[in-house]
């Protein structure tokens, strides 16, 4: 099968088992995408899927041949600068993830997609409350939540 | 995992071979194929199917493709104007990771959260009929309230289906249309089968018909977000000289189905719009539950929640 992660068309020779998340870092070598959980819960596992955000470890890499996969091996985006700006982050762990579900958000914020938080446009756009509800999908550990949510409304505003 | 072989669906008649099993988004099936609950021998991936459109219907409704992802579903502007519970109950689902996988067919077909289910090395009627039901004694805090059985009392996780039914909603199969009420079953003494759909029946497409009122969903869960409902509350009212002219309600995660409360809604019809009514509606409905020990709380929960969220609706 193939696949075509950041720009590189990979061939593979996998078991239909194989999740995303398991081809991109077992078989393609790319280790940023994380495995926190491996059932959805805790979004380590974030990759941008044809531009959207989804947990690659639900995901089986065989019904994916051909759509342009995003790892954040492949990003480079202001969201980067402020996680670095902010210290938006401790162990490190679940960054990737927390990039890549940033990035992926910041797009549907951009389409005016709503949240349960709010209906989507108007001021209140990108208020703390809406950020984390938004970037509800990634867990941290070190609970470094706090310094996230300024390094995303700094982004959000470049 | 047990192995596999994988194939794309080519066309939307339904079928499947014995063993094998539809694969949408995946988030559920793949999750329950790790955890060893869901062990098919094919899957038949039905993203390719082209069912991932949302299209009007004459006098105002809609057809939702079964492929459609939530995300997309939630954002849709006709959804947003003229259906808001719907696009709330999908908000408050999930993650944005896994509503821009989840598809509408599957959202519906999810399975029970219920821990003894999702651990296949649990005896639990549901994944292996016979072997008993260990949440009657043991975790049953988020369990149901209404509609079960003494051989299963799980709840239907989906935000997205409790909105349907109120919506009076309508799937169409390969083989049939229904209301999506009809479409789930109470477990009985067979709590192996969630709805009635048979093997290798394909959901194709779910209709809306028109909703002349406002409507409005409602979510209780342990944390703010990226959690299951332990209650839900779909609603639409209308309301003239003061009194409930029109009334859906639909509450989640208290019973093996969304739970239309048609008993709550007959005795609200007529009625004064007032907290004493919704009351009174909420507590007719809730005399036929059931509750354990542990999930007693979601009587005043449901009730509360019938309550302000018609306050809220109507005044
Ligand atoms: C961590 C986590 C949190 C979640 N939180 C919530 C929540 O708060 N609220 C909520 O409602 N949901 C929640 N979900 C569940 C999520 O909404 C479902 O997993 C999702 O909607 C399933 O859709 P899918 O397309 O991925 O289905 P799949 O996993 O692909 O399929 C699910 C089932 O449907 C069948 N199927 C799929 N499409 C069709 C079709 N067209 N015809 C016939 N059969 C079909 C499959 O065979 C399978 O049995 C959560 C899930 C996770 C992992
Ligand atoms: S409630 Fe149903 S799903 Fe849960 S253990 Fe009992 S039989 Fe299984
Ligand atoms: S590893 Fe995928 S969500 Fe946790
Ligand atoms: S920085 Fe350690 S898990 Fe988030």
């Amino acid at each position: 099968m193939i696949l075509v992660v950041n720009g590189v068309e990979h061939e593979l020779d996998l078991d239909p088992r194989t999740t995303l998340l398991d081809a991109l870092r077992e078989h393609i070598g790319l280790t940023g995408a994380k495995k926190g959980c491996d059932h959805g819960q805790c979004g380590a596992c974030t990759v941008l899927l044809d531009g959207r955000r989804v947990n690659s470890c639900l995901i089986l890499a065989v019904t994916q041949q051909g759509t342009p996969i995003t790892t954040i091996e492949g990003i480079d985006h202001p969201v980067q600068r402020g996680f670095l700006e902010h210290d938006g982050f401790q162990c490190g762990y679940c960054t990737p993830g927390q990039i890549c579900s940033a990035v992926g958000m910041l797009d549907e914020v951009a389409q005016g997609w709503p949240s349960a938080v709010t209906d989507g446009g108007g001021d209140d756009l990108l208020s703390d409350a809406e950020v984390r509800e938004r970037m509800s999908g990634n867990l941290c550990r070190c609970g470094a939540y706090a310094n996230m949510v300024p390094a995303i409304k700094e982004a959000a505003a470049q | 995992m047990k192995t596999f072989t994988y194939r794309t669906a080519t066309d939307t008649a339904g079928g499947l071979e014995p063993g094998a099993a539809f694969l949408a988004g995946g988030t559920n099936l793949v999750d329950l194929m790790k955890l060893g609950v869901a062990t098919p021998d094919v899957l038949v991936d039905v993203t390719r199917l082209g069912l991932d459109e949302v299209t009007s219907l004459e006098g105002g409704g809609l057809r939702i493709g079964a492929g459609v992802r939530n995300s997309d579903l939630a954002a849709h502007p006709a959804v947003r104007r003229d259906f808001p519970v719907l696009s709330q109950g999908l908000l408050a689902g999930a993650s944005g990771q896994l509503r821009n996988m989840a598809t509408t067919g599957g959202n519906l077909l999810q399975r029970t959260r219920c821990r003894y289910f999702m651990d296949a090395t649990k005896p639990c009627n549901k994944h292996a009929p016979g072997t008993g039901c260990p949440a009657r004694q043991g975790d049953h805090r988020n369990l149901a309230i209404l509609g079960g059985s003494e051989h299963c009392i799980a709840t239907h996780p989906s935000d997205m289906a409790v909105a349907l039914v109120a919506l009076d909603a309508v799937v169409n199969t390969s083989q049939r249309s229904l209301p999506v009420s009809d479409l789930y079953r109470l477990p009985g003494d067979d709590p192996s089968r969630d709805t009635i759909l048979d093997h290798g029946e394909l959901i194709t497409s779910v209709d809306l018909p028109a909703l002349a009122m406002p409507s409005t969903y409602r979510k209780v869960r342990d944390r703010a977000s990226y959690a299951f409902a332990v209650s839900s509350i779909a609603a639409a009212a209308k309301v003239a000289d003061g009194r409930v002219t029109d009334v859906r309600l639909a509450f989640g995660a208290v019973a093996p189905k969304p739970w239309r409360a048609l008993i709550a809604e007959e005795a609200l019809r007529g009625k004064p719009a007032t907290r004493e009514s919704f009351l009174a509606a909420a507590d007719a409905e809730l005399a036929a539950a059931e509750p354990l020990k542990d999930n007693a709380f979601k009587i005043p929960l449901v009730r509360n929640l019938v309550a302000s969220v018609l306050e809220g609706l109507t005044s």
